[in-house]
């Protein structure tokens, strides 16, 4: 039994690491956990690839409105001060490096930090990529929230991304729900590790070197769900 | 005198023709032109493209111009939705050609063809399989890749409000690829919720100049794509014969 976070907590762990001020791109799924973790007196502002600025929590039931939707199709709200504009100015911002930092999920990250996350590269797979690759080289930081392996144990962070690319060498930072890993430039750092697990059971999990035995600190979350 | 008003929807797309390269606008639900989506339908012209960011839902709008077989190739960067049935099996039966597209180069395709731009390099697909076969440059010391602008035929928009000249606004979210569309289309086809008289959009207020539009129709109480599918409805009703 290890003390491993839930994905609410992983969220709560990633979303420490916003800073006030910051500029920030939630990608589907997972990382739109992180949107309801965000310490209190930091100011962030929200971006959403269909054109918003600004984005706000999930409507109440009677203000749903179809027309004020995120990435994944969700209804969500405006923020005073949110702004809308049109698709290219959207992705004119992500390319162009205004987005300090994005939030992706994956399903594999390399040792050097190449992300594999839009195709299994499986045959009867319909390719969709949406805003994955855009994202993945424009923003200036690009955060992984994942499961440390997948539900049959495989490694997720390997030597080698087996899945077709999303962007090579993009990754920054990755958040499981057993460590917090830095790609530097020599490889994979582990910053931080649940206390449950020793350095040793960690590497056996992980399909490339991990550095950072001796320097590593405690990854713990308060109990948010 | 300039008036770009069309009376009926039948009227708006008969300009279409087979073959033509059609631009759809919307993001998920909210900026389809299902009503203009419809029409076309009825009107018939075959052997299409369509561009969108998706594949369409349920069996209305842009899902129903599939499922209706008028459709050859549809270029998009996100397929795959909940409500993606018709897609996913003309894809899987090979009934549909799919040209899959990153979000962002999509828009500046589309971008670049309205503005007269012959193409551009961007860093994104560089290390994936979606550069394969593109020519390279390198800038800065950053590997680039070549994107073609991407013309269109025809351009059906949903807008909120219209004037005669052609000027629109657009609702909160739902302006998406509507602007970048309306400029890249030798005919650019809009449905507005409204058409008010000329002057009635504030000049600083116009999202859309009408230079790029050509006809504009109205559709006061568009469909909810969403309501369509919780109530299993279908284009045309009883499905496509």
């Amino acid at each position: 039994m290890t003390d491993k976070l839930t994905r609410r907590q992983v969220a709560w762990r990633l979303a420490q690491d916003i800073e006030d001020g910051n500029y920030v791109n939630l990608g589907i799924g997972m990382p739109e956990l992180v949107a309801n973790y965000i310490p209190d007196g930091r100011e962030i502002v929200f971006h959403s690839e269909n054109g918003i600025l600004g984005m706000g929590p999930e409507p109440r039931a009677n203000e749903v409105d179809y027309d004020l939707i995120n990435a994944g199709k969700k209804p969500v709200t405006m923020l005073p001060g949110g702004a809308f504009f049109h698709h290219a100015d959207s992705f004119g911002m992500i390319r162009g490096g205004h987005i300090d930092i994005c939030v992706l999920g994956a399903f594999q990250i390399s040792a050097k930090g190449d992300l594999a996350n839009w195709s299994t590269g499986r045959p009867d797979a319909v390719p969709a990529v949406g805003g994955a690759m855009d994202l993945a080289v424009g923003a200036r930081k690009v955060l992984v929230m994942t499961d440390h392996n997948t539900k049959r144990g495989d490694f997720k962070i390997v030597d080698e991304c087996t899945y077709p690319l999303t962007g090579p060498g993009v990754v920054n930072t990755v958040y499981t729900d057993i460590a917090v890993i830095d790609i530097s430039d020599s490889g994979p750092v582990v910053r931080e590790k649940v206390a449950g697990i020793s350095f040793y059971e960690l590497q056996a999990r992980t399909g490339t070197v991990l550095a950072g035995a001796d320097t590593c600190r405690e990854l713990s979350a308060p109990d948010v769900g | 005198m300039i008036d770009k008003t069309i009376d009926t929807l039948t009227e708006a797309v008969s300009v279409i023709e087979d073959g033509a390269v059609v631009l759809i606008s919307g993001f998920g639900e909210s900026g389809n032109p299902t009503e203009l989506a419809h029409a076309l339908i009825d009107h018939g012209a075959r052997d299409l493209t369509l561009v969108n960011n998706n594949a369409g839902n349920g069996h209305v709008g842009l899902a129903a111009l599939l499922e209706s077989g008028q459709v050859r190739k549809i270029i998009c960067s996100f397929p795959r939705s909940s409500h993606s049935e018709v897609f996913d099996t003309m894809y899987r039966e090979g009934r549909i050609e799919l040209e899959v597209v990153p979000q962002g180069t999509l828009a500046e395709r589309i971008r670049s063809a309205g503005a007269g731009i012959g193409g551009f390099y961007t860093r994104t697909t560089i290390g994936t399989p979606l550069a394969e076969g593109k020519e390279r440059r390198i800038y800065n010391g950053d590997e680039y890749v070549l994107e073609d602008p991407l013309h269109a035929d025809v351009a059906l928009v949903k807008a909120e409000l219209a004037d005669r000249w052609g000027n629109l606004t657009y609702r909160l979210a739902a302006r998406n690829f509507g602007p970048i569309m309306c400029t890249a289309a030798r005919t650019t086809i809009v449905q507005a919720r409204q058409i008010v008289d000329l002057g009635e959009i504030p000049p600083e207020q116009v999202v859309t100049p009408g230079i790029y539009v050509d006809r504009i129709v109205e559709v006061a109480n568009p469909a909810s794509e969403r309501e369509m599918i919780e109530q299993d409805i279908r284009y045309p009703a009883g499905g496509v014969q």
